[in-house]
C-alpha cells in the first residue's frame, strides 16, 4: 500500500484575516475573562442572597452618569466595529478614524467612571458592598485601560500602514476585545444599578 | 426492612465483636448509637462493602487478564498477527458501566432514603447550643426561662432516648462539631448558626473532636457527650444551674481571691464576681471529667500542671502562663476544687 | 510556486539529508545563555517542565516524610505545632499545585506536537512564559517556605482562618499572590494546549483519528481555563481582606466564610480532574501498546473523559456537605457525584478489556500502566462513598479523606507518570532505561504506596481527623500510623530508584532506535531524541494508528511521513481546520525570544512589590511588563503579520 500524500495547494502564510491562531487565542483569553467576571458577579449575588436586605446602601444607585456611561460605551463597539468593516473594504483612513473614536470614547468612559466613583458616599473599606462594588468596578475599568491600550497601539500601526484588507489579524482581534470589555459592562451595570430597582 | 433497623441489628450484631468504647476505639464510626447514627451506619458499611467487592473484582480481573493473557514478548513480527482488529471487546464497557449503574443507583437510593431518616426531628427534647472557640467548646443550655440557662464547657450531658437539637456557632474561625457515634459533621461557622442533631439510645460517654483545621491547637480540642438515664440528667442539670458554693477553707478563700485577680478576665464562675466571657465557664468544673478541651484529666494534679504551664501542654492556648508562685498555684487550685 | 501576495503553495518533497540539514540550521536553538534562555523549543520547554515538577515532588516527599516522622508515635515533640501546619499545607501546596498538573504539561508540551504530527505549539513564546511562570511563582511561594511563611492554613485555606486578624505572618500573603501568580501560567498554558489542539494536527489527523492522550489534556485545558478564574479571584478577594481592609470574608462587617468555601471548590474539584484526566490519557495510550492491539473503545473514552468534567463542573459542593447546606441541595450534588463515577468505570472496562483481549507484554511501563488501573479503582470507590451525603458527614475530614486523595494522586497522577517516563525516556534521551532497576523500582514504590496508604482508610474509619500535628495513644491509632509511616519510607526509596535509574541510564542505557516498542503514534516516526523541527515533512495521516497501518486492515493508503510538504523557506509550520484537519495556513513561527523571560522577571517583580507594600516597583514592574508586551505584540513582517511580508 502506497503512502497518500496530501497536495494542499495555494495556502495563505501568516495570520490572514481571521484565520491565524491569535484570533483562537483572544477567543480563548476571552473564555477564561468571561468566566472571571462571571465568578465576580457570583459572589455579588451570593451576597445579596445571604446577607438581609441591608447590605446594600438604603438609596438604590443614581443612573445620572453610569447610563449615560453606559451608552458611550456602546457606542465606541460600534465605532471600532466600523472601523474593522473599513479596513476588510479597504479603507485604512476610515478605519483609523473608527479606532480612533472608540479609543476617545473609551476614555470619556473613564473619566466618567471616576466621577461616579467619586460621588459614592462609602469606599472599600466601609462595608461588604462597599468591598464588591468597587472590586468589581476596578477590575472592569483595569479591562477597559487595557483595551484603550490596545487600541492606541493598533491606531499606531494602522496610522503605520501595517495592515490592508487581507492582513489585519491584530485589529481583529483588538476589536474582539474591546467587545467583550463593553459586553461585560452591560451585565456589571445590569447588577449594580438596573437589579436594585427590581428586588 | 428500613436501614434504621439494619442499623440497629447491625449495632447489636458488631457490638460484641466491636464494642468500640470497650476496645480502646472511642472515635471509630464503624459502629454508632442512637437514631440518628444508625441509619447512617447501615448506609457505611453497605457502601464499603460494594466498593471492597469492586475492588476485588477488579483486581482479579486485573490480575487474571495479566497472567492469562501474557505475551512472552519481545515485540516480534508473530505478535504483530495477533494484533487483530481494531475493533472488539467493546462488549466489556457495555456490560462493566451496566453493572455499575445498578450498583451506583441502588446506592443513590440508599443514600437519599437515608438523608430523609437522618431529618432534624420536628420536636427536640433539648436544645443546646455551642460555640465553636479557639481551641474549646462553649456549651449553653438553652431555654426560654432565663433562670434555666446555663453555661459549661467541652462536656456536653444530654438525656438517653431523646433527640437533641444542636445549634452551632463560632466566635472565631471555622470548626467542625463531630461526635463520630452520634452524629456526623457539622462546621461552626462564624456569622452563621448551623444546625444538627444527635440521640444515644444508651448511657455512655462518647468522644468528640474539631474535625476543620482551626489553627495552632486544632488537635487538642475534643468534647464528650455525656449520655445519661433521664433522672440522672435532671439531676446534673438542676446542680449546674446553682451558684457556685462559697469557699470554706481559708486556703480556698486565699484561691478565690487571686482568682478574681488572675483569671476573672477570661472565665466565669457563676455567684462570685468572675463573669469573663471569653474562656471556658468553671462555676462546676469539677463535675467535668477533663480540662483544656479533653488534654487532661481533670485532677488536682492535673488541674494544678496545667494552671502553671498551659502553654507547654498546649503549645499556643489563648491561656496565659501566669506565673504564679507555689502557694498561689495551690491556693486557686484548692478553690478550683470547691467548685462542684 | 504562485503568488498573489498572500498565498503560497506548499511545496512537496521527500525528507531528505538536504532538507533535514537545512530544518535543522532554520529551528535549531542557539547555543549558549541567550538560546537557552530563549528558546522556544517545545521539547527542551516540556523537559524542563518535567524536571522542575520532580523538583517540586521531591521537596513535597521530604515534607511529607518529616510529618510521617512526627505522626510515627502519639505525642512526639519533633514538630512543633506551627512547623507542622507549616508542613503540611507546604506539601499540599506543593504535589497538587506544583507538580501535579505541571509534571502532565510537560509531557502534553513534549508529546503533543510529536504525535499531532506538528513541528511545535501554536504559540511557541508564549509556551515558555508560561514555564517561566511556573517555575518563578513556585520560587515565589517557597522562598515564602523558607522564609518560614509557607501556607499554613492548609491547600483549601478556608478563612477566616487565614484572615489577618487569626493569621498575621506573611504566610497567607505569599500564598495568595504566589496562586494569582500561577494561575497566569495554567491558564496561559491552558490557551496553547486548546489551540494547539484544534489547530496543527497534521493534514487528516481528524478529530476522530487523534491519539487519545490528546482528549485528557484537552480536557483539562478548557476546565483550567473556566475555573482558574475562581480560585485567582477567592485568593485576589483574600489578599485584598487582608491587605486593603475590604471585608468579603469578614464576618464582623457580614463577609461570608462560605463564598470562599464555593469558589475555592467551583475550581478546585474540577482541578482535581485536570489533574488526572490527562495521566489516565497516558495510559490509554501506552497500555495498548504493551498490549499489541489498539486501545478498546476510543469513542467511549475520549467522551467519558469529556463527560467527566462537564458533571465535574456539578460537584463541588460535595466538598461542603458538612456546612449546614438545604437538604434539597446536598441530594441534587450528592446524585451528581454518585453518576460522576460511570464515567470512570468506561475508562476501567476499556482498560480491561484491551488486557484481556490484547498480548501484554510485561515492561516496567506496564507495570505501572496496568496497576494504575488497580488503584485508580480504590481512589474511586473511596470518593464514591464521600458522594453519599450521610457518609460524607463521617468520612469528611478524616484519614479516610487522606487516603482517598493520595490514591487518586499518587495512583492516578504518579503511576502513570512514571509509566509514561519509562515509555517515553527512549524518545527523550535515544536510552533505554533499564528494565532490571525498573521493576525494583515499581514493586518498591507499589509496595510502599500501599503499604502507607491502604491502611491509611481504616485509620480514618477509626476516627482520625486530618491535620493534627500530634495524637493521643488512646484512640487505637498508633498502630495503622507506624505502618503508614514505615511504607511511606518504602514508597520514597521506590521514587529514589527512578532517579537512580535515570542519571544512569541516561549515560549507559542501551541505545533506543525510534522505536522500541513497536508503537503506533507519529513520535516514534522521528529520530530519538527527535530533531528540533520534528519532522522533515509535515505527515498526511490516514488513519488513528498510522504506524500499525500495514497490521489492522487499512484500506485508504498509507500515512504519509516520507514525502509532503515541507514548508522550508523559514520556521514555519501547517494551520489546520479543527475538526477534519484541512490544511488551512501556513503559519511563520516566532524566533526565540528572550521576551517571555523578561516579562516573567517584571511580573515576579511585580508580585514582590506586593507582597512587601513597595508600590514604587511593583508599578514600575508594571511599566516593564506593558513594555515586554509592546514588544512581543509588534506585528512583525518576518511573521507575516503586516502587510507587504515576504513569502
Amino acid at each position: 500500500m502506497t503512502e497518500v500524500v496530501l497536495d494542499p495547494g495555494p495556502l495563505p502564510v501568516g495570520p490572514y484575516d481571521k484565520k491565524g491562531p491569535g484570533w483562537w487565542g483572544v477567543l480563548s483569553l476571552i473564555a477564561t475573562e468571561a468566566a472571571l467576571f462571571t465568578y465576580l458577579l457570583f459572589s455579588y449575588y451570593f451576597y445579596d442572597l445571604q446577607l438581609p436586605h441591608s447590605w446594600r446602601p438604603a438609596e438604590p444607585p443614581k443612573l445620572n452618569l453610569s447610563a449615560p456611561d453606559t451608552l458611550v460605551l456602546l457606542v465606541s463597539s460600534a465605532a471600532v466595529w466600523f472601523a474593522e468593516r473599513s479596513l476588510k473594504k479597504g479603507s485604512r483612513s476610515r478605519a483609523g478614524i473608527g479606532i480612533l473614536v472608540g479609543l476617545i470614547l473609551g476614555a470619556i468612559f473613564v473619566v466618567v467612571q471616576i466621577f461616579e466613583w467619586k460621588s459614592k458616599t462609602f469606599t472599600p473599606q466601609t462595608s461588604v458592598y462597599g468591598s464588591i462594588y468597587f472590586t468589581i468596578t476596578t477590575f472592569h475599568l483595569a479591562h477597559v485601560l487595557v483595551g484603550l491600550l490596545a487600541l492606541l497601539f493598533v491606531l499606531i500601526w494602522i496610522a503605520f500602514g501595517y495592515f490592508d484588507n487581507e492582513r489585519h489579524a491584530a485589529v481583529s482581534n483588538v476589536v474582539i476585545y474591546w467587545h467583550f470589555v463593553d459586553v461585560v459592562w452591560l451585565f456589571i451595570f445590569s447588577t449594580f444599578y438596573i437589579t436594585p430597582y427590581l428586588w | 426492612m428500613t436501614s434504621q433497623g439494619a442499623g440497629e441489628i447491625l449495632g447489636v450484631a458488631l457490638a460484641p465483636l466491636v464494642d468500640a468504647r470497650a476496645a480502646g476505639l472511642p472515635m471509630t464510626y464503624l459502629v454508632g448509637h442512637g437514631a440518628r447514627a444508625y441509619p447512617v451506619t447501615a448506609l457505611t458499611w453497605g457502601l464499603l462493602a460494594i466498593s471492597v467487592a469492586v475492588v476485588v473484582l477488579i483486581a482479579i480481573l486485573l490480575l487474571w487478564g495479566i497472567v492469562a493473557r501474557r505475551s512472552k514478548g519481545p515485540f516480534g513480527p508473530t505478535e504483530r498477527d495477533t494484533l487483530g482488529s481494531a475493533e472488539g471487546g467493546l462488549s466489556w464497557i457495555v456490560g462493566g458501566v451496566a453493572v455499575s449503574s445498578v450498583a451506583l443507583v441502588a446506592s443513590l437510593i440508599w443514600t437519599v432514603i437515608v438523608v430523609a431518616e437522618v431529618a432534624p426531628p420536628r420536636n427536640p427534647a433539648l436544645t443546646i447550643s455551642v460555640t465553636g472557640n479557639q481551641w474549646w467548646w462553649d456549651v449553653r443550655y438553652v431555654n426560654a426561662d432565663p433562670t434555666q440557662v446555663f453555661r459549661t464547657a467541652n462536656e456536653i450531658h444530654i438525656p438517653t432516648g431523646a433527640p437533641i437539637r444542636i445549634l452551632l456557632t463560632s466566635n472565631d474561625v471555622i470548626h467542625n462539631f463531630w461526635v463520630p457515634q452520634l452524629t456526623g459533621k457539622t462546621q461552626t461557622i462564624p456569622g452563621r448558626t448551623n444546625q444538627t442533631w444527635l440521640e444515644a439510645d444508651r448511657p455512655g460517654r462518647y468522644r468528640g473532636q474539631c474535625t476543620q483545621f482551626c489553627g495552632l491547637q486544632h488537635a487538642h480540642m475534643a468534647l464528650y457527650v455525656v449520655a445519661q438515664p433521664p433522672a440522672q440528667f435532671e439531676a446534673w442539670r438542676k446542680a449546674q444551674i446553682e451558684a457556685a458554693p462559697a469557699p470554706t477553707t481559708s486556703e480556698a478563700i486565699e484561691g478565690a481571691a487571686i482568682f478574681l485577680v488572675k483569671c476573672a478576665a477570661c472565665h466565669q464562675v457563676r455567684g462570685t464576681d468572675a463573669g469573663g466571657q471569653v474562656a471556658p465557664d468553671l462555676t462546676h468544673l469539677m463535675s467535668r471529667e477533663t480540662i483544656a478541651a479533653g488534654l487532661e484529666p481533670n485532677t488536682p494534679a492535673g488541674l494544678s500542671g496545667w494552671i502553671s504551664n498551659p502553654q507547654g501542654l498546649k503549645p499556643g492556648t489563648r491561656m496565659p502562663t501566669l506565673y504564679l508562685s507555689g502557694a498561689e498555684l495551690t491556693s486557686v487550685t484548692d478553690y478550683l476544687e470547691t467548685l462542684k | 510556486m504562485t503568488s498573489d501576495g498572500i498565498r503560497r503553495v506548499a511545496a512537496i518533497a521527500t525528507a531528505d539529508d538536504r532538507l533535514r540539514s537545512r530544518l535543522r540550521e532554520i529551528w535549531e536553538t542557539e547555543p549558549g545563555l541567550k538560546g537557552w534562555i530563549g528558546t522556544v523549543d517545545h521539547k527542551q520547554i516540556g523537559v524542563r517542565y518535567i524536571v522542575t515538577a520532580f523538583a517540586f515532588l521531591a521537596a513535597g516527599g521530604l515534607e511529607a516524610l518529616l510529618m510521617r516522622l512526627q505522626l510515627i508515635g502519639p505525642e512526639q515533640k519533633l514538630l512543633t505545632p506551627q512547623q507542622y501546619n507549616e508542613l503540611y499545607s507546604t506539601h499540599g501546596v506543593t504535589m497538587i499545585f506544583l507538580y501535579a498538573l505541571p509534571i502532565l504539561s510537560g509531557f502534553s508540551n513534549y508529546l503533543w506536537p510529536l504525535i499531532f504530527g506538528a513541528r511545535d505549539m501554536a504559540f511557541p513564546r508564549l509556551n515558555a512564559f508560561s514555564y517561566w511562570v511556573y517555575l518563578a511563582a513556585g520560587i515565589f511561594m517557597y522562598v515564602g517556605v523558607g522564609m518560614g511563611f509557607g501556607p499554613n492554613d492548609g491547600w483549601f485555606n478556608y478563612v477566616p482562618y487565614a484572615n489577618k486578624t487569626y493569621d498575621p505572618g506573611l504566610n497567607e500573603d505569599f500564598y495568595s499572590l504566589g496562586m494569582i501568580f500561577l494561575g497566569i501560567s495554567t491558564t496561559v498554558g491552558a490557551v496553547n494546549f486548546i489551540v494547539t489542539f484544534f489547530k496543527t494536527r497534521a493534514p487528516g489527523m481528524s478529530i476522530d483519528r487523534l491519539p487519545i492522550m490528546a482528549w485528557g489534556t484537552l480536557t483539562a485545558s478548557v476546565a483550567n481555563l473556566l475555573v482558574v478564574p475562581a480560585v485567582s479571584l477567592d485568593f485576589c478577594l483574600l489578599w485584598l481582606d487582608r491587605q486593603a481592609g475590604t471585608h468579603f470574608f469578614d464576618t464582623q462587617a457580614g463577609g461570608q466564610p462560605l463564598l470562599w468555601q464555593h469558589l475555592f471548590w467551583m475550581f478546585g474539584h474540577p482541578w482535581v480532574y485536570a489533574i488526572v484526566l490527562p495521566a489516565m490519557g497516558m495510559v490509554s495510550e501506552g497500555l495498548p501498546v504493551f498490549c499489541r492491539r489498539p486501545l478498546v473503545g476510543y469513542t467511549p473514552v475520549a467522551l467519558s473523559t469529556v463527560a467527566t468534567m462537564i458533571l465535574g463542573f456539578g460537584v463541588w459542593v460535595h466538598h461542603m456537605f458538612a456546612t449546614g447546606l438545604p437538604y434539597v441541595t446536598m441530594s441534587f450534588f450528592s446524585a451528581a457525584s454518585i453518576i460522576i463515577v460511570i464515567p470512570s468505570a468506561v475508562a476501567v472496562f476499556a482498560w480491561l478489556a484491551t488486557i484481556w483481549t490484547g498480548r501484554p507484554v510485561i515492561t516496567t511501563a506496564f507495570l505501572f500502566f496496568a496497576s494504575m488501573i488497580l488503584l485508580f479503582t480504590i481512589g474511586g470507590v473511596s470518593g464514591f462513598m464521600t458522594a453519599a451525603v450521610p457518609v460524607d458527614w463521617q468520612l469528611n475530614d478524616t484519614y479516610w479523606v487522606v487516603a482517598h486523595i493520595h490514591y487518586v494522586l499518587i495512583g492516578i497522577n504518579v503511576f502513570p507518570v512514571v509509566g509514561a517516563i519509562y515509555y517515553w525516556f527512549p524518545k527523550m534521551s535515544g536510552r533505554m532505561l533499564d528494565e532490571r532497576l525498573g521493576r525494583w523500582n515499581f514493586w518498591t514504590m507499589f509496595v510502599g504506596f500501599n503499604l502507607a496508604f491502604l491502611p491509611m482508610h481504616l485509620t480514618g474509619l477509626l476516627g482520625m481527623p486530618r491535620r493534627v500535628y500530634t495524637y493521643s495513644a488512646h484512640m487505637g491509632w498508633t498502630l495503622l500510623n507506624v505502618i503508614t509511616s514505615l511504607g511511606s519510607f518504602v514508597f520514597a526509596a521506590g521514587v529514589v530508584l527512578l532517579l537512580v535509574n535515570v542519571v544512569a541510564s541516561l549515560r549507559r542505557g542501551a541505545l533506543s532506535g525510534p522505536n522500541p516498542w513497536d508503537a503506533d503514534t507519529l513520535e516514534w516516526t522521528t529520530t530519538s531524541p527527535p530533531p528540533p523541527y520534528n519532522f522533515a515533512v509535515i505527515p498526511t495521516v490516514i488513519s488513528r494508528y498510522p504506524l500499525w497501518e500495514d497490521r489492522l486492515a487499512t484500506d485508504d493508503g498509507r500515512t504519509a511521513v516520507g514525502e509532503g510538504p515541507a514548508l522550508d523557506h523559514e520556521k514555519e509550520a501547517l494551520l489546520t481546520s479543527a475538526v477534519d484537519a484541512d490544511p488551512m495556513l501556513i503559519a511563520k513561527m516566532p524566533d526565540d525570544s528572550v521576551t517571555p523571560f523578561v516579562l516573567t522577571l517584571g511580573m515576579t517583580a511585580f508580585f514582590a512589590g506586593l507582597l512587601v507594600h513597595w508600590w514604587a516597583l511593583s508599578t514600575a514592574a508594571l511599566i516593564l511588563c506593558l513594555a515586554c508586551l509592546a514588544v512581543w505584540l509588534w506585528p512583525r513582517r518576518r511573521l507575516a503579520q503586516r502587510t507587504g511580508a515576504p513569502l
